[in-house]
């Protein structure tokens, strides 16, 4: 994969457009990653336990999500170059550029969470309330097998009632807590508590492998600021992420 | 316990042991409660506490980095751009 993208990609990096270069690095990251990610995403749907943490740390989903994130940095650059004038204020393309890295998170998402399609619906001002139809058939799903597991062991009954306390005085606290949290992750305004919670874990997950990936490419950029670009191979690998 | 649990998911469909599942998962993925599960109890607000200025960081975090490397993507060259994206899809 990594031989056919350096070769072909260089020449025709400013004539083909941001789109066709997209499609193929999708297809194939996708066709590589496609199968082992799925089969995490589903394991993680079924499991529900610590596997749900896995799909957002593996290789592969870094890589499609580091691939999608340096083309949709190409097309806010492009963008730029062609509508404004060359030099828009700093927070302007900041701004920008944070939202082709949210779009970029949220394709990586491939659509299985809320906030990635709130966040992919946005941009066209669209409203799909169908879309979210779907999903609630989907959540109750998770939540009757969580529950069927934790009925049928006592022993993780215990372990649970000492770590966290619940109790009825404290749930109004705990829902406009909630409803706050629904704020902050996209899409989540209007849904409920289960819903809430469970967009906040992925999303959590998915904002810490974006700051990951965002740090590691400042780092890059900023060491070879100086360097001249001679190619691929330059003896520095990037940093384990 | 098990009445009102049983009672509870009939009427609404979530569970307070549904709800605290999740707030336990919640909790693990956060940087600073993951260390003290075992020993102490943490209440729930206190997860969600933690959990809405950890998201506010992380946004903080990504407007900072995303306005970095903005600025450094606009005085590199297209040679350079190459460059990137062969290491990163080794």
């Amino acid at each position: 994969m990594a031989s056919l993208v350096s070769d072909t990609e260089p020449p025709t990096y400013l004539n083909s457009t941001p789109t066709d270069l997209v499609r193929r690095k999708k297809r194939q990251s996708a066709s590589s990653a496609a199968a082992s990610s799925r089969r995490n995403n589903a394991a993680s749907a079924t499991a529900g336990d610590g596997d749900s943490h896995a799909p957002w740390r593996s290789e592969k989903q870094q890589r499609s999500y580091s691939a999608n994130l340096i083309q949709a940095l190409q097309q806010v650059r492009l963008s730029s170059y062609a509508a404004e004038t060359p030099y828009p204020t700093a927070q302007k393309r900041g701004k920008a550029f944070r939202e082709a890295a949210d779009r970029a998170l949220a394709v990586s998402a491939r659509g299985r969470t809320l906030w990635s399609r709130a966040i992919l619906f946005n941009r066209f001002k669209l409203k799909f309330r169908k879309q979210k139809r779907p999903r609630p058939a989907a959540i109750p799903a998770v939540i009757t097998r969580g529950s069927s597991s934790s009925s049928s062991g006592r022993g993780t009954k215990k372990r649970r009632v000492t770590v966290v306390k619940l109790n009825k005085k404290s749930i109004p606290t705990v829902n406009r807590k909630v409803r706050v949290l629904g704020r902050l992750v996209p899409g989540c305004k209007k849904e409920s508590v289960p819903v809430i919670l469970e967009e906040a874990t992925d999303y959590i997950q998915a904002l810490e492998m974006q700051v990951r990936a965002m740090k590691s490419l400042a780092e890059l950029l900023s060491g070879s600021g100086s360097g001249s670009g001679s190619g691929s191979g330059s003896g520095s690998a990037p940093p384990p992420i | 316990m098990s009445g009102r649990r049983s009672r509870s998911r009939q009427s609404s469909g979530i569970s307070e042991d549904q709800i605290n599942d999740l707030i336990i998962k919640l909790q693990q993925l956060l940087p600073e409660l993951r260390n003290s599960r075992r020993s102490d109890k943490v209440s729930a607000s206190r997860v969600l506490q933690e959990t809405c200025s950890y998201i506010r960081n992380l946004h903080r975090e990504v407007d900072d980095l995303s306005e970095r490397l903005s600025e450094l993507l606009a005085n590199t060259d297209t040679a350079q751009a190459a460059l990137i994206r062969s290491l990163l899809t080794q």
